[in-house]
């Protein structure tokens, strides 16, 4: 059972060595002359303004929740999927009582504005 | 002990095999694109630009490193890094053909049979976005870190749409092996029940990948190169070698799910073909697909990207399980 996951580490491994290798040969090889000019910040040549932290659309965050929510019920759906066949009728009508709280939410954040970018 | 050097030994290859197609699938996509805006690409490096991913890449290598003044050091370095091993970290648990004997020992043609394999695709895939993000904020760029934004919450509300229709495949064949799902296709393909969800998931694979219609992460247009903006040298490189690994891996897990993996359609069977080589042609025509659609479409604005994810794709979906779930019940 855990056998199975053992490649994945080689390839992890591999993947990871290679990246930070490539990385570290192209600095060794690269030439290195900074100036100033090269170092600044790019702004399409006009002077830099200070922050590029500025605070975010909460718009973001608000999708990043309504993720959060969507994904874990996603998820909880594979297990079923993947017994549906066993389950029969009464495990289908389980999940129709589910989907239906989960659309419930759905309609809400859609009517609330949550999903609108303008 | 056998174990772990025949693992090695597959890992080596898969991994060098993977890195030349990254290498040529550039070379394909400029050459083909190329001709699709009539004209002809790479052709002086070598017969027919053959040679041009081994020029790119030993240019990448001779090129200044330039780190600007303040970005965040170790977050900038890293963030190419972290992009790069979960699209290359994918591939473990795509099965690319049955079985072959090599020195009268059995050896399956796949690094490793997971059985939760989609769980796995699913979340590398989310882990992959944290490399434009990271690498867009630790830039301290403006266009950089609306790049990084746009590119976050555009692959989390694909992945959404992608999982959701995913669970009407995994309903069909009972697992989540991305071999047990091959296995199941030996007659029908998956493509032949769910239509719906084929479409749904490429297009939702395409905008997990970004790529164009969806490359709104890196809109040269507006954000002048997005996430990757204070890129040079090898960490650019290993940005757009991810992007390319990640199209691969994605055409690879659409031949597997919905177009039967290494089987031909109605258990044909071809005479002296090993079937791995059937595998390898889907791949590559759906690769050529991805490039054509680029050539083709324009970009999609934001908010019509936002809203097909979060109110066409979705309910589509949803609908497209519940209809299976029906239609299954109804056969038993």
């Amino acid at each position: 059972m855990l056998q199975n996951f053992v490649p994945v580490l080689i390839l992890f491994l591999f993947a990871a060595a290679f990246g930070l290798g490539v990385l570290l040969i192209s600095s060794l090889l690269g030439p290195k002359r900074p100036t100033a000019a090269k170092q600044a910040t790019y702004e399409c040549g006009m002077d830099v303004q200070p922050d590029a932290r500025r605070p975010l659309d909460v718009k973001y965050y608000l999708i990043a929740m309504a993720f959060l929510i969507f994904d874990v019920e996603v998820i909880f759906l594979y297990p079923w999927a993947v017994q549906f066949k066993s389950l029969g009728l009464f495990g289908f009508i389980e999940m129709l009582v589910f989907l239906f709280i989960l659309l419930v939410g759905y309609a809400y954040i859609w009517k609330k504005g949550v999903l609108e970018w303008e | 002990m056998d174990f772990l050097i025949e693992s090695v030994l597959k890992v080596a290859v898969v991994f060098g095999v993977l890195l030349g197609s990254v290498a040529y699938t550039t070379l394909l996509e400029r050459k083909f694109l190329g001709r699709l805006q009539v004209r002809h690409g790479p052709n002086r490096a070598g017969p027919f630009g053959l040679l041009q991913p081994l020029a790119d890449g030993l240019k990448f290598f001779f090129k200044e490193d330039i780190v600007p003044a303040n970005v965040d050091k170790p977050v900038f370095i890293l963030a190419p890094v972290i992009a790069l091993v979960p699209a290359i970290c994918i591939v473990a648990v795509i099965p690319f053909g049955d079985s072959v004997t090599i020195f009268g020992r059995e050896v399956k043609m796949h690094i490793t049979d997971m059985n939760v394999a989609v769980l796995y695709i699913l979340g590398l895939s989310g882990i992959g976005a944290y490399g434009a993000m990271l690498g867009g904020w630790a830039s301290n760029n403006k266009y950089g870190l609306i790049g990084a934004m746009r590119s976050g919450a555009q692959t989390i509300s694909y992945e959404l749409a992608m999982g959701m229709t995913l669970v009407s495949i995994i309903m069909m064949s009972g697992s989540l092996s991305l071999t047990k799902i091959v296995a199941g296709q030996t007659f029908y393909w998956n493509i032949f029940f769910q239509p719906v969800a084929f479409v749904l998931f490429i297009i939702a694979g395409l905008a997990e990948i970004n790529r164009t219609p969806f490359d709104m992460p890196e809109a040269e247009a507006e954000l002048a190169c997005g996430f990757n903006i204070e890129y040079s040298s090898m960490k650019f490189a290993l940005f757009f070698m991810a992007e390319y690994a990640h199209m691969i891996s994605l055409a690879a897990i659409t031949v597997c799910l919905f177009l039967g993996g290494w089987n031909l359609p109605f258990g044909w069977e071809v005479p002296f073909v090993p079937k791995i080589f059937w595998f390898i042609a889907k791949v590559f025509l759906l690769i050529v697909f991805f490039i054509w659609e680029r050539g083709t479409f324009p970009r999609l604005r934001y908010d019509q990207i936002m809203n097909l994810g979060w109110k066409w794709l979705m309910p589509i979906a949803i609908v497209n399980m519940l209809v299976t779930g029906v239609v299954m019940t109804l056969i038993g």
